[in-house]
């Protein structure tokens, strides 16, 4: 097969093999990078001379299981997504433990401190973003831990001892599913959240309400509205002062209050920045040799926290490495996941606004809530507790704006099951 | 024949209606029992109908009275007795006598009915005894004596088995006495017995028939005033009796010559087609063995003593009476409207079947010793209670029964109960509407329940059998006669009200019965009157007459022997059939009533059984479809039937069994069960002139929808009382209480109701209040406690599914969630088969599935397969889904 088409870097397809390959550097190997390599691979097998590059000490694994490893439902295997030899087989060189340090644009070069120096023809940063520790006295104390890589599963759970009680700082997903793995672990855990419902980005008040019930039902004290003050300790964290002067003994303190994109390598080597780094529709940052994906990527103003746009990120990138026309066009804010097992969707609107109905299936006994925000006939918003069935077909009617009347019900219930004909 | 019986077992029978089946009750000793067809019963040799199937779901306490009450406050029985004999005396010494009235009832015990007759007529002396009988059978009971000269049903249960060609008119025997229905359609198979119906609505009697002939209403005479002319101009008259120049004859078919001179004119009159006259009539001259049997439809009507005799005089003028297979044959409503008639109980009777000749008077004065005795008839019920009305009664004593449900004009007669002086019931349960009624002065008396008492009743065939105690009386609930006894001792008449047993009731009542008879009356228990305390108490069913001396007479009359004074039968020359009124262009349809299948009376007794409450749970009218067009109605929606005197409001049944000009409604529901359904209150009731019963399935009325914002339904474990100006009707279901309801209110309004009624419980909702949509379901922790639904329009609510949900106490996910969404997975349809609970959609699915008979049917899901009541359903819907897969 002879097609002449011209790949991104102007040379004729055809007279791809007879060039040397193009090398691809892909600095950090988490779940988006690991996506990412996955699809290329597929879409264009040999096609670039890959080496990728990942801080931590091991390759990627499936972040999402952290907290099910820190209560100890799942072992480190599980975690793991593609054995070495996977990378080794599709020509992957897999450097691990080793943070870039610094990239030289001019050159073209990716610098691992001082052990590697890494010539590139195309870049791909793949970052992601770094915990944020609250700016309060005591954050640095021992014992205060965050919750981001299995080094702080290994690590909570070193501190994790009989006994022991944790204060979770942070309603947000994460902090939740470490306060629940904590739980799981027989630790008194306190959840805290300093505004007035959990997860209050995705979620109604009702639906948080749920979720606390459920974060509740699974042993964990949840305390809103609490405003951390200071942590407090002479060797390690002794206890936990809030604004209002409650003090929470504390032998563990898991700070999950939020995520910082990495910006700094982008930065320091010229690259547009915003909150993250800017990238157009093709993942390019200011420098069209180098592109961004994952946590790192901001898109359209836009920093997704979340796994799914950053796959769709990757296939993004992938489709456009292998010479193909892609574009991403930013993930619909919606929101789709297991908070320690239990569904949560939410798309659009959340909270109800004055001009829009809402309709409301809720059976809290059962965990069971569905908001339908509507106005003029058309789906704006829809929050899920429980179950999470009918999710892509909300967001594909948030997405066109059809109208939504005839199919309420259906939205709510499930289309029913298609009646067996008599004989 | 000697199937094991448990030694706890007792044998017993039917409360429900006249064609009393023996029942084996086993107590629980839980205060329930289960509930089985005695085999050894002649009348069911076994069988029970879905209603006495499901007796043993009807034994619960709630709504019991169980105390005595004086104006609402419990009190004592000594200090409630002194209030009725205190209330009685003094209304006697201000009024007279005859200002005391009694209305009893076809459900008390013979030896109940016994004392409280004496009472009034013997020692009280008031003539003004009556009875719902009177609503049920006094225009057989009128006819029988016109005839007869003794109210005799002349023939025997085995007749249906024997005949080759059965008669129904006026009777949804399929329906009302499905026992006996069997037995026809058993004779059917067996000896290719013919069915004929004659009804103004094709009933489910009217689906099984060979011959259905959908007369006009009221128009009955002129079929068997035709058919007299055919059998005389055909030369089947029996000799023995039309040639009897005593008789009366000729004068009865000259008069049936001049209402119908020709069979054009029964066909204008009837509304029939001359080739069904003429098949009814061919097949009737050409059967020698044909029993005609008849019920409500011929009885409850202002000509209904007419009617009976014209059905009579066929009989006896082919001689067809008191002979295997052949005869007239009243079919009674009640299980002891025989009993009643038997002690006297109706305002025409004294006791005994003893009228007022002056020497029957003399002789009942000298067997009880009577210083009072009454020597006229009384006020038969219409005019009762018109008399109360007027205030002419004062005192009034009603025992068993439920008029103002159940009376024409009920409007009226519950205004006119608040005049009395004294208002006394004797009662079972504590929310009846009569119950809840008042006088100046009111006292409730707890009597006892079916399975609580013990005596006798008699039923269609004057077959006598014990109704006996299993159960233990439940709070301070007496025998009806123990308290009328007290009373009697109470008035100062000790020594005519020393009964010491029911035993000891009985064989006084047995005793005046044979009381210088000498086989001059037909009802006489001469046999019995001897009976000590343990034969009464192991008798086994037995018929009358049976005199001291003498073999059992199964069948009367085949001797040409007669109770008259001559000992000869009368042929009756009946008035040209017309309805007591007529239709206008303001009302322009006729209203009939009657019975649903598994219902009973005003509900008291088959509304706390889920299985029977689920073949038809709200009160309705059947409509035919051209009336339905004509009035904008649908099927399910809500009607205003409205008559002269009332009206209701009743969701409608698109049907075209009824004819069109026709309605029909239940006579079921009342205030306890429905918002707005009593058929009493509809009916104007011109009585019989003969009999005095009144008119209850011919009444001018007109149709017009209402408008509801919404309908939907309210599950509940405890009964949930509707917010007033609700539609609604009560219906037991699995596990509680059913509210289906339709009303203005919107949708935000039932949610805050639902919050205020269940406070402290968990709501799961579904709410779409701009679509005006709310479903909710209510945990007391993990406990379902109660769940609703609520729609906007016309729709009826379909329950099924909830139903069947609410049945759990404690459902799980997938089911709370079907709660919420209206959906279920296994709904079964709506209920067809009462006994076994087998749903529509089940029963199609057999009959796709291959079940093409209704015996497969029943052995592929079980439906039919007990009483039977629902093969008539299940045959009709057999061609439908044979139709539908074919297609």
């Amino acid at each position: 097969m002879v097609t002449l088409r011209m790949d991104p870097a102007g040379a004729p397809a055809a007279l791809r093999e007879s060039i040397p390959r193009e090398r691809l550097v892909v600095v950090g190997n988490g779940m988006a990078s690991l996506r990412f390599l996955e699809r290329l691979t597929e879409g264009a097998p040999g096609r670039y001379d890959v080496t990728c590059i990942g801080a931590e000490p091991v390759a990627a694994y499936n972040r999402v299981l952290l907290s099910s490893l820190l209560g100890g439902e799942v072992d480190e295997a599980a975690c793991a997504f593609r054995g070495l030899d996977w990378y080794a087989s599709h020509g992957i060189r897999l450097i691990t433990g080793a943070p870039v340090t610094a990239i030289d644009r001019t050159s073209g070069l990716a610098i691992v401190g001082e052990s590697h120096v890494l010539p590139f023809d195309r870049l791909v940063l793949a970052v992601g973003s770094t915990p944020i520790r609250l700016p309060k006295p005591g954050m640095d104390l021992a014992g205060v831990i965050t919750f981001r890589d299995l080094a702080d599963v290994a690590a909570i759970r070193k501190a994790a001892v009989e006994h022991a009680r944790a204060v979770v700082i942070g309603g947000g997903l994460l902090g939740l599913e470490a306060a629940v793995g904590l739980a799981r672990l027989g630790i008194d855990t306190t959840l805290l959240h300093v505004m007035d419902r959990l997860m209050e980005r995705q979620l109604d008040h009702e639906a948080a309400g749920l979720v606390k019930r459920a974060m509740e039902a699974r042993g964990v004290k949840v305390l809103l509205k609490a405003d951390t003050a200071a942590v407090e300790g002479t060797d390690k964290v002794e206890r936990l002062i809030l604004a209002d002067g409650t003090v929470l003994p504390a032998d563990l303190v898991v700070m999950s209050v939020g995520v910082r994109p990495s910006v700094a390598l982008a930065q320091a080597a010229g690259l547009a920045t915003g909150r993250g780094i800017v990238v157009d529709d093709r993942m390019a940052t200011s420098d069209p040799r180098i592109f961004a994906l994952g946590e790192c990527a901001e898109h359209r103003g836009q920093i997704y926290g979340l796994v799914e746009p950053a796959y769709e990120q990757a296939d993004t990138l992938a489709r456009h490495l292998a010479g193909e026309e892609a574009r991403y066009q930013g993930t619909a804010l919606a929101t789709s996941l297991k908070v320690s097992g239990l569904p949560v969707f939410s798309a659009g609107i959340v909270d109800t606004p004055e001009d829009a109905e809402a309709i409301v299936l809720r059976d809290h006994g059962a965990g069971l809530y569905r908001k339908l925000l509507v106005t003029e006939g058309r789906l704006i918003g829809a929050v899920f507790v429980g179950d999470i069935g009918e999710q892509a077909w909300c967001k594909s009617l948030i997405r066109t704006g059809e109208p939504v009347a005839e199919h309420i019900e259906d939205i709510m219930f499930g289309r029913p099951a298609p009646r067996p004909l008599a004989a | 024949m000697t199937a094991h019986v448990p030694e706890q077992t007792v044998r017993t029978t039917c409360p429900y209606c006249g064609v009393g089946c023996g029942v084996l009750a086993t107590p629980d000793g839980q205060g329930g029992a289960t509930v089985a067809g005695d085999p050894e019963h002649p009348a069911n040799l076994g069988r029970l109908c879905s209603k006495g199937s499901a007796l043993g779901e009807t034994l619960s306490l709630e709504n019991r009275l169980l105390h005595p009450q004086v104006d609402g406050v419990r009190q004592s029985w000594e200090s409630a007795l002194g209030t009725v004999a205190g209330g009685l005396r003094k209304v006697a010494e201000q009024h007279g006598p005859d200002a005391i009235a009694f209305y009893l009832s076809g459900q008390l015990l013979t030896e109940d009915y016994y004392v409280a007759n004496k009472l009034a007529k013997g020692f009280i002396g008031t003539p003004h005894v009556d009875t719902n009988s009177r609503l049920c059978m006094s225009s057989a009971v009128a006819a029988h004596r016109r005839a007869f000269g003794s109210d005799t049903v002349p023939g025997c249960y085995e007749d249906l088995d024997e005949a080759d060609l059965i008669v129904l008119t006026g009777s949804n025997t399929a329906w009302c006495h499905p026992i006996l229905f069997r037995r026809m359609v058993d004779a059917r198979a067996k000896r290719g017995t013919k069915l004929v119906v004659i009804d103004p609505r094709r009933t489910q009697t009217g689906e099984e028939a060979d011959l259905f002939l959908g007369l006009k209403p009221g128009s009955d005479t002129a079929l068997f005033s035709g058919l007299l002319v055919h059998l005389a101009d055909t030369n089947m008259l029996a000799a023995r009796f039309a040639a009897d120049p005593t008789a009366g004859f000729e004068a009865a078919l000259a008069r049936a010559r001049l209402i119908v001179p020709d069979r054009a004119a029964v066909a204008r009159l009837t509304g029939l087609t001359d080739a069904e006259i003429g098949a009814f009539y061919d097949l009737f001259a050409r059967t020698e063995r044909v029993v005609t049997a008849f019920s409500m439809g011929v009885n409850q009507s202002a000509q209904g003593t007419d009617k009976g005799n014209a059905i009579i005089n066929c009989h006896l003028a082919t001689g067809r009476i008191g002979r295997p297979g052949m005869g007239p044959f009243s079919l009674t409503g009640q299980p002891n409207a025989m009993g009643g008639r038997e002690v006297g109980g109706l305002a025409n009777m004294l006791a005994a079947h003893m009228h007022f000749a002056p020497e029957e008077v003399d002789r009942v004065r000298r067997f009880w010793n009577a210083p009072n005795i009454i020597t006229g008839e009384g006020m038969k019920a219409v005019a009762l209670f018109e008399a109360i009305q007027r205030g002419k009664i004062k005192a009034l004593w009603v025992m068993g029964t439920n008029p103002i449900v159940s009376m024409p004009r009920a409007d009226l007669i519950k205004a006119a109960i608040a005049k009395l002086d004294l208002y006394v019931v004797s009662e079972v349960v504590a929310d009846s509407d009569t119950a809840r009624a008042t006088g100046r002065r009111t006292v409730l008396l707890p009597a006892l329940a079916w399975g609580e008492k013990d005596g006798t009743v008699t039923n269609s065939e004057r077959r006598i059998s014990r109704q006996r105690r299993f159960l233990k009386a439940p709070g301070e609930a007496r025998p009806d006669w123990v308290a009328l006894a007290d009373v009697g001792r109470r008035l100062g008449h000790g020594h005519a009200f020393g009964f010491t047993s029911t035993a000891a009731v009985f064989r006084q009542h047995a005793s005046l019965s044979a009381f210088e008879n000498n086989g001059t009356r037909d009802f006489d228990l001469g046999g019995l009157a001897d009976l000590s305390d343990a034969a009464y108490e192991a008798n086994a069913p037995v018929q009358w007459p049976l005199p001291k001396r003498g073999g059992i007479r199964p069948r009367l009359f085949a001797d040409g022997r007669f109770y008259t004074f001559d000992g000869r039968a009368r042929f009756v020359a009946v008035q040209a059939p017309a309805l007591a009124q007529a239709v206008s262009a303001e009302r322009p349809l006729v209203l009939n009533t009657g019975r649903v299948r598994d219902h009973w009376h005003t509900m008291t007794r088959t509304g706390k059984s889920q299985r029977l409450s689920a073949h038809r749970a709200v009160p309705f009218v059947e409509v035919h479809p051209d009336d339905a067009a004509r009035f904008g109605l649908t099927d399910g929606a809500i009607a205003a039937v409205s008559t002269e005197h009332g009206s209701a409001e009743l969701e409608v049944m698109v049907s075209a069994g009824v004819a069109p000009g026709s309605l029909f409604m239940p006579m079921h529901w009342s205030d306890a069960t429905a918002s707005k359904a009593r058929v009493g209150a509809l009916a104007r009731g011109v009585p019989d002139p003969v009999s005095g019963q009144p008119e209850l399935k011919a009444t001018p009325a007109t149709l017009a929808p209402v408008a509801y914002r919404a309908r939907g339904y309210l599950l509940s474990r405890e009964p949930v009382a509707s917010p007033p100006d609700w539609w609604w009707a009560r219906a037991a279901v699995a596990g509680g209480w059913g509210l289906l309801f339709a009303t203005q209110d919107g949708s935000r309004e039932i949610a805050m109701l639902m919050r205020g009624l269940f406070q402290g419980c968990e709501l799961a909702e579904y709410a779409d209040h701009a679509r005006g949509r709310y479903r909710c379901a209510v945990y007391d922790g993990s406990r379902l406690v109660a769940c609703l639904a609520y729609a906007p329009g016309e729709a009826r609510p379909d329950w099924e599914a909830a139903k069947a949900l609410f049945a759990l106490d404690v459902p799980e996910t997938p089911e709370r969630r079907a709660l919420l969404s209206g959906r279920a997975a296994t709904a079964m349809g709506p209920v067809v088969c009462a006994c076994h609970g087998v749903g529509l959609d089940v029963i199609n699915a057999a009959i796709a599935a291959g079940a093409h008979s209704v015996e497969a049917v029943g052995a592929a899901c079980k439906a039919g397969t007990n009483c039977g009541s629902c093969i008539p359903e299940i045959r009709k819907l057999l061609p439908d889904a044979l139709a539908r897969s074919a297609a």
